[in-house]
């Protein structure tokens, strides 16, 4: 496995590492953005 | 009731995504040949793909819970369509995103207002207006019903969007995968397409329970049976 190779992709790195790269941070900011409303969601919950 | 089977369920669709999306980004980025016109940069495919289905078929799903909303004024209905229109939005925007870096190598632009990317683009400007008439209507009935309306009426600009290719002359290629006909790209990397689809499926399904979970808690405070949870 060459990993200069892998990671160079044929000379596309910015287009196919910006798109996989995108896709991981779009997930985790969703993760991280809906744990924040579950977490206040209780909060307001909680008061009646 | 609704609520604690979704949180018993949607576990259940987490780790099926994870699993699918772990095994086609394994085929899609070491197993699946380099492309013979395009060269490594068609990776992009196995997000490009999977996101833009997602960002069509989940308006889709808001849609029939609107009508479901509107039909027989079900609040879960209406609870479930607004749980669902974030991961939408961000499939959307990721699959303009990823089309324009894929889009510029290849084509030789990020970008043109040809008829698929102008609507899908629409798509999500549909989206973003769902989220914000939605959140600025006080009255949670008459948000839902707005809601519904927007969701059933965008609605039409979906088969537009898979139409475009055919009806109009665009720089997005036309459909390489159909019902009726053998799909015309290679089979492996087919696989890796169709499994990050399914993760990405699994993926919205989790996310939308755990969001309409979280949606059912801010609209029942002060009710009784939040006190007995946990």
């Amino acid at each position: 496995m060459n990993w200069s190779e892998f990671f160079s992709m044929g000379g596309r790195a910015w287009y196919v590492w910006g798109s996989f790269g995108a896709f991981a941070l779009a997930i985790a900011v969703e993760v991280i953005l809906l744990r924040a409303r579950v977490k206040s969601s209780r909060v307001t919950g909680e008061q009646s | 009731m609704f609520y604690p089977l979704a949180g018993k369920v949607w576990p259940v669709f987490a780790v099926i995504a994870v699993i699918l999306a772990v095994i086609g980004l394994y085929i899609g980025l070491f197993v699946a040949p380099t492309d013979f016109q395009q060269g490594e940069v068609y990776r992009v495919i196995f997000i490009h793909v999977p996101a833009a289905w997602m960002g069509m078929f989940i308006y889709l799903v808001m849609a029939m819970y609107g009508v479901l909303a509107l039909s027989f004024n079900t609040r879960i209905s209406a609870m479930m369509m607004e749980a669902l229109a974030p991961t939408g939005a961000m499939f959307t925007a990721l699959a303009l995103w990823t089309g324009a870096l894929w889009g510029k190598p290849t084509w030789g632009t990020y970008w043109v207002w040809d008829a698929r990317m102008t609507s899908t683009l629409i798509l999500l400007f549909l989206y973003a207006g769902f989220i914000a008439l939605t959140h600025a209507i006080e009255d949670k009935r008459r948000a839902d019903k707005a809601g519904a309306l927007l969701a059933i009426v965008g609605s039409v600009n979906i088969p537009i969007i898979y139409f475009s290719v055919k009806w109009w002359n665009t720089l997005h290629q036309g459909s390489t995968i159909s019902t009726t006909a053998a799909p015309k790209m290679a089979a492996i990397m087919l696989t890796a397409m169709l499994l990050m689809t399914f993760a990405c499926w699994a993926y919205s399904i989790a996310v939308a329970l755990v969001r309409v979970r979280a949606i059912i808690v801010e609209r029942e405070a002060g009710a009784a049976w939040l006190g007995e949870l946990k």
